[in-house]
């Protein structure tokens, strides 16, 4: 029995306990809430009561203007995300296999990933203003310099035997990168563009920031101004809902597009 | 006449900060067509870098190296490698994977498939076209590589240990089914191994090889007649060959652990 227990390392265990133990951790979360708030422990106006999010929820969702914020922050988290992508994937992969290509751009990544987003917002809105293009620069920002390491590390991984195997049945050196080095790089280039999108959705608030007239970073800047802990915790709950939303969409789109991929 | 001749060839690598390592001194060898060479020799004696060197995938310090009385100048279709590591591209299926050499060289579709599926049957994997490797076990796997690299009809096969990574049941089966294809489609291959039961079986010729410095200390003739089954393990003349390459490569393992040991006092 005991290769089933709980208590042994990298055993499974059966589902409807998985499921159980995941409900305990969000009833004892829920139980904490509502112990601190209809228990008279903390002020409402420190922390609102689960009955007043619901309330907000609902009465911005009659009035579309949830839905508004959600558009106008998935716009700008989407976007910035694709264009980093868009730069990231291709770079990365060359930047993992090309020696010459790594010295080229290793010594920007490197110094340009320890720069806090927020730092560069000043000139980003002296350069760019403070328009949509600099919320989605923050997102790019935010998350191009990290998928370039990630995805580069991805490429120098793939083994040397696989690309050497492809030249001895008469690949050149053009089709050595386009059809084995591409490809074996996708099952790790999904996982840290899912990783990745995590990190944006993070920046959401930093991004909207500056000028902004909608946006759940908004929102959530906006309710701090009149203490309205309902409204902030409805934009947490809202950001962290979308942000599942995205994950499940990276989970389901990699095995969608790459069957052949090792599960994970 | 040889098909492939290698000339006095060295390889000298040098590593950063350690010092030289002649990985091959001075090594020549001839293998004839339709012929199954097997170079054997303990690891590091530079046998892998003989067979890459071949490949053309490293080129040689010095020496020349020719296949057919040609140059050769970096891999090309015509020289078929099988790795010890599984190098199937995950994201074919078997039959994507075999077409993958005919396809490079513009065959047709139909044509390609064709190939394929021949080599497919040859290899007793037929049913399992559609299969990705991640389905497949290291046996099969190998068995795939080693449809792939005859699908090009390479003038010789190259194999580097390549059943080095299978259970010792499926090693044996292995060589069978080697030994099956090899003789029914007659290729020149040359085989490198560190398993000297492995080299026995499968050689028409056995190349002996001493580490540091690489070179090849003795050749001999396997005059075991095929097609040999597993019962030829078991013969006289079998345990004769053992024994004489057993002795050699004893030889050897002293010296290479003496030369160990002096560099590690000195």
């Amino acid at each position: 029995m005991w290769t089933r227990s709980l208590f042994s390392p990298k055993t499974d265990i059966d589902k409807g306990t998985y499921v159980t133990l995941s409900l305990i951790s969000v009833a004892v979360i829920l139980a904490l809430w509502c112990l601190l708030t209809y228990g008279g422990i903390t002020p409402r106006d420190f922390l609102a009561a689960p009955h007043e999010v619901v309330a907000a929820g609902i009465k911005r969702m009659a009035n579309m203007s949830l839905f508004e914020h959600m558009w106008a922050s998935l716009v700008v988290i989407l976007s910035g995300f694709i264009l980093a992508s868009i730069f990231a994937v291709p770079i990365g992969i060359l930047m993992g296999s090309f020696r010459a290509v790594q010295a080229l751009i290793e010594p920007i990544t490197g110094f340009m990933r320890y720069i806090p987003v927020s730092a560069l917002i000043p000139l980003l809105i002296l350069w760019i203003g403070i328009g949509i293009e600099q919320k989605i620069m923050v997102i790019f920002l935010g998350t191009f310099f990290q998928q370039l390491i990630l995805i580069s590390d991805v490429s120098a991984r793939i083994s040397k035997d696989l690309i050497d195997c492809a030249y001895t049945l008469g690949a050149d050196r053009r089709r050595v990168v386009t059809r084995v080095l591409v490809p074996a790089c996708m099952p790790g280039v999904m996982d840290n563009l899912r990783v990745t999108m995590g990190w944006a959705w993070t920046y959401l608030v930093v991004a909207e920031l500056v000028a902004a007239d909608t946006g759940l970073g908004y929102m959530i800047l906006n309710a701090m101004r009149g203490l309205f802990t309902d409204v902030i915790l409805l934009g947490v709950f809202t950001i962290g809902i979308l942000g599942l939303i995205t994950d499940f969409f990276f989970k389901w789109a990699r095995r969608r597009l790459l069957p052949w991929s090792a599960d994970f | 006449m040889s098909m492939l001749s290698l000339r006095d060839i060295t390889v000298r690598f040098e590593p950063k900060g350690k010092p030289p390592v002649l990985a091959l001194d001075d090594v020549s060898l001839d293998v004839a067509n339709d012929t199954f060479s097997v170079i054997v020799g303990p690891s590091g004696c530079g046998k892998s870098t003989l067979l890459r060197l071949v490949a053309g995938l490293e080129t040689p310090t010095s020496g020349r190296l020719e296949l057919d009385g040609q140059p050769i100048n970096g891999p090309s279709a015509d020289r078929g490698m099988v790795f010890q590591s599984y190098t199937l591209f995950p994201w074919l299926t078997v039959r994507e994977n075999v077409m993958f050499g005919p396809k490079l060289k513009g065959l047709s579709k139909s044509e390609c498939e064709d190939i394929a599926d021949d080599l497919i049957k040859a290899v007793h994997l037929d049913g399992f076209e559609k299969s990705y490797p991640k389905e497949l076990s290291g046996g099969m796997r190998q068995r795939v590589a080693l449809a792939r690299a005859l699908a090009n009809d390479p003038r010789i096969l190259l194999m580097d240990e390549p059943f080095g990574a299978l259970d010792s049941q499926t090693r044996q089966m292995m060589q069978e089914l080697l030994l099956d294809v090899w003789q029914s489609r007659r290729k020149t291959v040359l085989f490198i191994t560190h398993d000297i039961d492995e080299a026995i079986f499968l050689g028409d010729e056995v190349h002996v090889m001493s580490a540091r410095p690489g070179l090849i200390k003795q050749s001999l003739d396997i005059n075991i007649p095929r097609p040999r089954h597993i019962d030829a393990l078991t013969s006289p003349e079998f345990m004769d060959y053992k024994r004489t390459i057993l002795s050699l490569m004893h030889d050897e393992a002293i010296k290479a652990e003496d030369a160990a040991n002096q560099r590690k006092s000195a």
